[in-house]
């Protein structure tokens, strides 16, 4: 083994110059010496702070041990006890504030570079298929699981329950598989075919896909509860919010949703031979601090925008995006205006936008959420030209599922009331998890919502407890 | 698991069972596809997509036979997608159809209910109308296309109405005119209108709102935005009501035309008018967007 090196091992980027123009990935991976170096820098601490760091709880110093002594199948298989998307986690998941922030070596800035080493092993795999024994399944249980939605909750919650022996049908509303994964984050940080890789891997499992299937409009959830003994509803938080100002509503305002929608799923980055347009703008105003935020503003960029700004109330310290993400758009010119918000949207005679009208922003006091409120300097207001805006301000669930299905009871944000330990809802025989039940919010804390409503599902399937809906969630939690 | 699978790829795959062509440019067809015709009320529509690199589009539905499993729709082959789609045969299959979208027409009995439709929209009106007849409403169908050649249907929706106005706008056929001149003689008329209902191009539906509000009476609009998923999903179908911001694919399609901001929906359905005109490759079109 190498000797311990004190800082992490960087990861090869693209160049700046060229992935300015293209929509391939921007981070190149580990090479095998370069992983071997990294994994050769953790200490493999008697304590494992990083497991419980980690919310699906993956066995970290494990799979970096196999990988020091270069028994990658025994990493790959380590890191799929516990993670069926490592390809995607080790790629999109804020490590910095999960495992990487509680490493040993975080005090120092230099925490093990784990996302990086679940990717490389990931990659590794994708490569050397044939040398990784199929994952092993239960016996048939004749029980029968309706997933619904096929983002990281549902993908994981489908391969759990296959694992146990169950019949899993996943119902999906998109024309593909993937939710956010698929329509949200642009390939260059997340290439297509790691998705369809995976999603591969979950079918092989004999899980069966049903796409264009709407739930709560093509079937309903008591439907499927007549053909299923369980539903899960992993239907995220897809529903657009918008900020209610003047001007909204002209051309060349969009949604973060439907720009990346447009741009990722439908491809209209390669219009026309795909057939989906997307308006690519010269000035470009992205509004929101998030990673949906850094996705959309360097998309634009990489359609041919001249100049793309990110305008966020608070300042970079209070920024919600993955850091790497912030670091690699700024790299890209991306530019930021901290504390500044949107107060009105300009068109010309043809509804066509032109400017926004900004109000500069100072920070108060904390509020519940602990940040600095933003509060508007009177007085402040400047315009900024632009021709195209992205409104990434977040989203909520859509109301469609709730609507649709008596005893299903949402909070007042809209997320369906849950048990956390469980993942059960208000309805008999329904769980949920992700972002359905939290708000948007991360692909691993989705996933680990999943892997307990899996359990849950498993136990109660396998005791029949609860048949008649005794001792199920009371509607009032 | 292999009979399961069988069984679900069957509600899944979209095969033309038949295709019609109804008037210049204007196909019918019946696709399999029986989750989307069990659940299908009148004023839903699907969304298409027609190849793997094609865009979504809306269409509303004009029939669908729960029984055979299986929907009808019917599109002018104007832009891309519709021009592609009408080159498809029976047995060929749609790549992915999604639905029914939106909310059904409010039906009720209202008394005399005046139906107008522009265009191929004559389609989509149909099983409004019957809905409303079944509901014991009296209707009286103003159809209004540019010329003969243009006109379908019209023995069908004799049947299904109780008058039956046509109008084109060449004088080829019928009632040389728009649509509007004949519902504004009906509003002026002595009978009580209770309530009209538009669905067609942006220009009639606009028009026919603007003749009835001075009459106060009701008038509903089915509106096509362009959309992109049809689930509430991206806001790119928004629309102000009134005041507010509403997604026509989950809060409509229909809505109260006198409070529709014309201007800005008009202004919106434009928006890819250059790159429409640039990956369109048919010969004809207006720049109506896929109306259906
Ligand atoms: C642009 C963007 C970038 C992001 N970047 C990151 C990142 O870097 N790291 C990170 O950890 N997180 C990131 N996130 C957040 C993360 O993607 C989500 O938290 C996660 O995808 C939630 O997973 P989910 O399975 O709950 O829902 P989703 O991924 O939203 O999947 C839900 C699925 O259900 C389908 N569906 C919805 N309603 C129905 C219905 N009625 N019937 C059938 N199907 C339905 C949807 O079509 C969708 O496919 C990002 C989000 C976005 C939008
Ligand atoms: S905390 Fe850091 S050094 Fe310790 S075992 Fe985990 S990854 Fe290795
Ligand atoms: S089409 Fe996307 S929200 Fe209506």
């Amino acid at each position: 083994m190498n000797k311990p090196l004190n800082k992490r091992i960087d990861m090869p980027l693209q160049a700046v110059e060229a992935r300015n123009s293209n929509f391939d990935e921007v981070a190149l991976g580990y090479s095998p010496e370069m992983a071997k170096a990294e994994a050769s820098r953790c200490l493999q601490c008697k304590k494992r702070p990083c497991i419980s760091g980690c919310p699906v709880g993956i066995d970290i110093p494990g799979f970096i041990k196999a990988i020091c002594d270069d028994n990658l199948p025994a990493a790959v298989e380590t890191i799929k006890n516990d993670n069926i998307l490592p390809g995607i986690c080790g790629r999109v998941c804020p490590q910095e504030t999960q495992c990487e922030n509680v490493c040993v070596f975080n005090k120092g800035g230099n925490a093990i570079a784990i996302g990086r080493l679940e990717r490389f092993t990931a990659d590794w795999e994708r490569n050397n298929k044939s040398e990784i024994a199929p994952v092993s399944k239960s016996p048939a249980t004749g029980k029968r699981i309706a997933v619904v939605g096929s983002g990281p909750a549902g993908l994981t919650v489908a391969a759990d329950l296959a694992r146990m022996g169950h019949s899993v049908t996943v119902l999906e509303a998109l024309h593909t598989t993937g939710g956010v994964l698929k329509y949200g984050i642009p390939d260059f940080r997340l290439p297509s075919e790691i998705i369809e890789e995976e999603v591969e891997n979950i079918k092989a499992l004999g899980v069966i896909f049903q796409l264009n299937t709407l739930v709560g409009k093509t079937q309903t959830i008591d439907e499927l509860l007549e053909r299923f003994d369980a539903v899960f509803l992993g239907t995220g938080a897809g529903l657009p919010i918008f900020m209610n100002i003047p001007g909204e509503n002209l051309v060349g305002v969009y949604s973060a949703n439907e720009f990346l929608t447009r741009v990722n799923l439908m491809q209209a980055y390669k219009f026309p031979e795909y057939q989906t347009p997307v308006k690519a703008g010269r000035q470009v105003a992205v509004i929101g601090g998030g990673n949906v935020a850094m996705d959309a503003a360097r998309s634009a960029l990489r359609l041919g925008a001249e100049r793309v700004c990110i305008i966020y109330r608070r300042t970079e310290v209070e920024m919600p995006a993955r850091r790497e993400e912030v670091e690699h758009a700024i790299e890209e010119g991306v530019e930021m205006i901290f504390l500044a918000s949107p107060v009105r949207f300009l068109g010309d005679e043809k509804r066509n936008l032109k400017s926004v009208e900004c109000i500069r922003m100072e920070l108060g006091e904390p509020d519940s959420s602990g940040r600095r409120r933003p509060l508007p300097v009177e007085g402040s207001q400047f315009i900024i030209d632009i021709d195209v805006a992205i409104v990434a301000l977040g989203t909520t669930p859509n109301p469609l599922i709730s609507q649709t299905s008596p005893g299903l009871k949402t909070s007042h944000k809209g997320t369906l009331i849950y048990d956390e330990a469980t993942s059960r809802t208000t309805k008999p025989r329904v769980w949920a998890g992700g972002d359905i039940v939290t708000g948007s919010a991360t692909v691993i804390s989705a996933m680990g919502a999943a892997r307990r409503a899996a359990a849950d599902i498993d136990k109660f399937l396998k005791t029949d407890e609860g048949k008649a809906g005794q001792n199920w969630l009371k509607a009032d939690v | 698991m292999a009979r399961c699978f069988k069984k679900i790829i069957e509600l899944i795959v979209y095969k033309i069972l038949e295709k019609q062509n109804l008037a210049t440019n204007v196909y019918l067809f019946r696709i399999k596809a029986p989750l989307i015709a069990s659940k299908a009320k009148a004023g839903q529509f699907v969304m298409l997509r027609v190849s793997q690199k094609g865009e979504r589009i809306p269409l509303t539905l004009a029939e669908w036979d729960g029984a055979e499993g299986s929907i009808t729709i019917v599109v002018m082959a104007v832009g891309a997608t519709t021009c592609q789609l009408s080159r498809l045969e029976e047995g060929d299959k749609i790549n992915d159809l999604l639905g029914p979208l939106g909310n059904p027409t409010e039906i009720e009995y209202f008394g005399t209910v005046v139906c107008v439709a522009g265009g191929f929209a004559i389609a989509v009106i149909r099983p409004v109308i019957r809905a409303l007849k079944e509901a014991g409403n009296h209707i009286i169908s103003i159809i209004g296309v540019r010329n003969k050649e243009l006109l379908f249907w019209e023995k069908e929706l004799e049947q299904d109405s109780d008058e039956l106005i046509i109008t084109t706008d060449d004088g080829s056929y019928k009632r040389k005119g728009l649509v509007t001149e004949p519902l504004k003689e009906l509003l002026e008329g002595s009978r009580d209108i209770n309530r009209v209902i538009a669905i067609g191009p942006t220009a009639m539906m606009k028009f026919a709102s603007l003749t009835t509000k001075p009459f106060g009476v009701k008038t509903i609009v089915s509106l096509n935005p362009i959309m992109v998923d049809g689930t509430g999903m991206c806001g790119c179908c928004r629309v102000t009501i009134g005041d507010e911001t509403r997604f026509a694919c989950v809060d409509g399609p229909e809505f109260d035309g006198h409070l529709v901001d014309w201007e800005e929906f008009m202004s919106r359905q434009t928006t890819y008018l250059d790159q429409e005109k640039y990956s369109y490759q048919c010969s004809l079109g207006t720049g109506e967007k896929h109306h259906g």
